[in-house]
């Protein structure tokens, strides 16, 4: 057994975990934040996207232990005062998702692109997706949702 | 999918990794674990010990010499990718560690696991050794030639840990890559360096370790053109065949995606 350590959505949290409790896991069932999915497990799918210091990462393909102290975010630290995050408003608003179990990473995701990657287009966003699979949408509308994400926080 | 149970540990320096490395026969280091942790969910790899190195910031680094660019075991594919060094002075380094993985693989993946695994089809030995890079470790240098012994296999004894990878500077390189469209491992990846009178053409993915193509080197040095090496053609009885590609196709592919790499470096 680790103690871990660490910032979840700017909350400190603390536990004692199995060493090889992945950082998926201990999202979703030690913290109960099961807004973070697991998808395919294979660090394929992208569903399990998080922020950790800052960064997207797959955290299905990551031990919580090399958390240890940092800063995590998830997408139930996205929204402030109730108010959704321009990224969640555009998904929202663009018909961004169907089943919406991707939905999660996709914005995780999107969020760390808009931030990283300058003069976002639909080629650059379809590129940028590529770890991140959906199966209902068939893309266009979450390309769209980033795409007016991205203006939105440009001009914000 | 959950591991084997293992013990975990947070090395605090280099020094540190190496006595808990001496110690554990069945330990392995843990960098950004993009491959090794997929192989311990499969269960192919279980490791009594994890021995985590990611946090040694002193072998996070890019650092611009006059011989060209040493890059930290530590550093992430990102890092490397969006390098300003990297991109002014070898662009075809940048551009081959932005086809590594997907954003998330590239913000944990490391050049010191990818070259410690050896993987096949991994991309960073072809840039390794078309550019004549130098591989050191905390006790010695080791050329890019006698590096990559076979497949998942290298000259690295036990328990020695490579800390940074010296790349010269080319005159000219590219580095073109034939993803597999599922995984996007190179299916064949072919890096091409010229510098001064000298060329090296490296390929990955087409076979179980990176090899050069001598016939091409020579043909280039003479004529560095796409036409000069659209005759050569590699043995494909030395390549990979799987589902999805047959050894044939891949040795057809090993010359195109060297024309496409003299072509656009």
């Amino acid at each position: 057994m680790t103690q871990v350590s660490m910032n979840v959505n700017g909350k400190p949290v603390s536990a004692d975990v199995e060493d090889r409790t992945l950082l998926v896991y201990f999202l979703r069932e030690h913290l109960r934040l099961t807004g973070t999915h697991v998808g395919c497990d294979t660090s394929q799918c992208g569903a399990c996207v998080v922020h950790v210091n800052g960064r997207a990462v797959k955290s299905c393909s990551m031990f919580v232990a090399q958390a240890e102290g940092a800063d995590v975010l998830t997408i139930e630290g996205l929204a402030k005062d109730g108010v959704l995050h321009p990224v969640q408003e555009a998904f929202r608003e663009n018909h961004g998702l169907q089943c919406g179990f991707c939905t999660p990473g996709m914005i995780m995701t999107a969020v760390d692109m808009i931030r990283r990657v300058p003069d976002l287009d639909r080629d650059k966003i379809r590129h940028e997706l590529e770890g991140n699979i959906c199966r209902c949408t068939g893309y266009h509308n979450i390309v769209s949702s980033i795409e007016d994400a991205a203006k939105r926080m440009a001009v914000a | 999918m959950i591991p084997y149970s293992f013990n975990y540990h947070r090395a605090k320096s280099l020094d540190d990794a190496q006595a808990m490395l001496a110690r554990s026969p069945d330990a392995k280091l843990l960098a950004g674990g993009q491959t090794l942790i997929a192989a311990m969910k499969m269960r192919l790899a279980s490791p009594s010990d994890l021995i985590d190195i990611s946090h040694l910031k002193d072998l996070s680094f890019i650092r611009v010499s006059d011989a060209g660019v040493a890059i930290g075991a530590n550093t992430t594919h990102a890092a490397v990718a969006e390098s300003a060094d990297v991109k002014r002075i070898i662009p075809a380094l940048a551009d081959l560690a932005l086809l590594i993985g997907d954003p998330a693989v590239r913000h944990m993946g490391t050049l010191g696991g990818s070259v410690a695994n050896n993987d096949p089809a991994a991309d960073y030995p072809a840039a390794i050794v078309a550019l004549n890079a130098t591989i050191k470790t905390a006790k010695r240098s080791i050329a890019a030639d006698d590096f990559f012994t076979g497949m998942f296999e290298t000259a690295l004894a036990e328990n020695e840990i490579v800390t940074e990878v010296i790349f010269p500077r080319a005159e000219r390189a590219a580095y073109t890559k034939f993803r597999n469209p599922a995984s996007r491992y190179a299916m064949v990846g072919v890096f091409v360096a010229k510098t001064g009178n000298n060329v090296r053409v490296a390929v990955t993915g087409a076979a179980p370790c990176v090899f050069r193509i001598p016939e091409m080197e020579a043909a280039l040095v003479k004529n560095f053109s796409p036409d000069a090496i659209a005759n050569i053609a590699v043995d494909a009885a030395d390549l990979n065949s799987d589902i999805h590609g047959s050894a044939e196709y891949r040795a057809n592919l090993v010359t195109v995606m060297a024309k496409r790499a003299v072509a656009a470096a």
